[in-house]
């Protein structure tokens, strides 16, 4: 069936300047492959070397995008509409949602969606253009993961990346709000699409369904402006904390165990979390959450505060976690902030750094490398 | 000098799951050493078997990392507050 796909200016080079083509295929891949046999070499922009859709570009059908249908096997229908976006580095081009450039007026839709946000003047419909055009990634879709991504999609953060990798388990709901019960067993990561997508349609979510390594850390980080960092694990956080640092990126952290909760944000220059923990504890000397428990609650508490965080940064309003540690103890119900220092002999951050690219931090960690589970067919995972 | 000691997550389970205790010392040493005296197996979670400070645990006189000051040798006085913080992975499930 006749289907009309909408080319991009930089990939109309390869279609003589056609801005719309009209090609036969029942699905968006064969649609796809119909455009590459007229004009050879538009695979290569659309695809990457896994034959995945690459991170950087987005395809429409009738202005929905495919993560949140069936990816390229989504079918079309006779007259079907698709638009592939990518995005554009450098201001303004397309932000989250692809098809509305950064510069662009805010919809009727939006200005009532986030009318609490705009009518601050903190905020305003400038500020929430930032927000729209904001690239933030989400480390872990769990317990901390889970409400910053709630609310940056709230808020309307245009693109929203999320590493995961994992499935739901029967355990994580005492506290991870992306996940239900009908979700376990699900992946992770097309649990939270469908949570996010459910919360705000017209937010992009990006998935990365692999563990965060040190060979593809780079690939991915780069492509963020804020990253958030809720992962479960200290080889994962000293990951984070030197790929975000080398990248020249925020990170804003967080941590939590039994009742208590840590925050802060990492900027280049200010410090980084070596500066504020130096090695990590030997294997098995400080609990992981699932030996010693966590209350479900002080996740919501440490996340909302990981999102408010990077709203601040977004909007560039108030003062940053910066060089303060935030300690939450949900017992005492006491909130305390202690200083947090750049350390001059910090190997990354320091005056003679030894840390000058990834390392191996299972092994810098003492603990046994992530595996990935058998990666299903099935999922759609952005790319990576 | 009478400090008041602020003690974090999985630290408390050796000072019988208390939060917050009294302890006596002119320095941050001397401290760890009255608290040790009463829950044996204190100083073992802040320190290795040479006496010196693991660096997954920090150790604030009131808002300010002893690191940055004089270490363990770090002076106390009257009312002072020492917070006791170890690093927390975070997230939730892998050990
Ligand atoms: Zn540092």
């Amino acid at each position: 069936m006749p289907v009309s796909i909408y080319i991009p200016g930089p990939f109309r080079r390869l279609t003589h300047n056609r801005e719309y083509v009209s090609v036969e295929g029942t699905t968006v891949a064969e649609v796809l492959d119909a455009v590459n046999a007229r004009y050879p070499g538009f695979d290569m922009l659309v695809y990457n070397r896994e034959r995945a859709i690459p991170a950087h570009i987005n395809i429409y059908v009738n202005n929905q995008e495919i993560h949140e249908l069936d990816g390229t096997a989504t079918a079309l229908q006779d007259g079907d509409q698709l638009a592939v976006i990518p995005a554009v580095a450098g201001g303004a081009g397309a932000p989250g949602n692809g098809a509305v450039p950064a510069s662009a007026a805010l919809t009727p839709d939006e200005v009532m969606r986030y009318s609490r946000h705009i009518i601050m003047n903190q905020v305003g419909p400038g500020g929430q253009r930032k927000l729209r055009n904001a690239k933030v990634l989400v480390v872990g879709a769990g317990g901390l993961g889970s409400p910053v991504a709630i609310y940056l999609a709230l808020a309307g953060v245009g693109t929203i990346g999320i590493v995961e990798f994992d499935t739901v388990d029967l355990s994580n709901l005492q506290r991870q709000l992306l996940h239900q019960t009908a979700d376990v067993g699900k992946r992770k990561l097309q649990s939270a699409r469908e949570t996010l997508a459910a919360y705000n349609p017209h937010v992009t979510i990006v998935g990365h369904e692999a563990p965060l390594t040190s060979d593809n850390a780079f690939d991915i980080i780069p492509q963020y402006d804020i990253i958030v960092n809720g992962a479960d694990n200290f080889a994962t956080r000293y990951l984070v904390n030197d790929a975000a640092y080398l990248s020249g990126k925020t990170l804003v952290d967080g941590s939590i165990l039994l009742f208590d909760g840590q925050a802060t944000v990492f900027k280049p220059g200010s410090g980084c979390y070596r500066c504020l923990y130096p090695a990590p504890p030997p294997p098995g000397l400080v609990p992981s959450c699932a030996e010693a428990g966590v209350l479900g609650a002080i996740t919501g508490i440490v996340g909302s505060i990981q999102a408010t965080e990077v709203f601040k940064q977004v909007l560039d309003i108030g003062e940053p976690l910066v060089g303060r540690l935030l300690l939450v103890d949900a017992l005492t119900m006491e909130f305390r902030t202690m200083k947090l220092r750049r350390d001059p002999e910090c190997p990354l951050c320091g005056e003679h750094p030894t840390v000058t690219t990834l390392i191996d931090y299972d092994q810098f960690c003492g603990s046994p490398p992530l595996v990935a589970p058998e990666p299903e067919p099935a999922a759609v995972g952005g790319d990576s | 000098m009478a400090v008041q000691v602020q003690v974090t997550s999985v630290i408390q389970k050796v000072v019988d799951g208390q939060r917050q205790l009294d302890a006596e010392g002119l320095n941050v040493a001397e401290l760890i050493d009255d608290i040790e005296r009463r829950y044996p197996g204190f100083r073992a979670q802040l320190m290795d078997e040479h006496g010196q400070l693991h660096r997954f645990v920090n150790i604030y006189l009131n808002d300010e990392d002893i690191r940055f000051m004089q270490g363990a040798a770090t002076a106390l006085s009257d009312g002072d507050c020492v917070s006791i913080l170890p690093a927390l992975a975070g997230g939730c499930h892998l050990p």
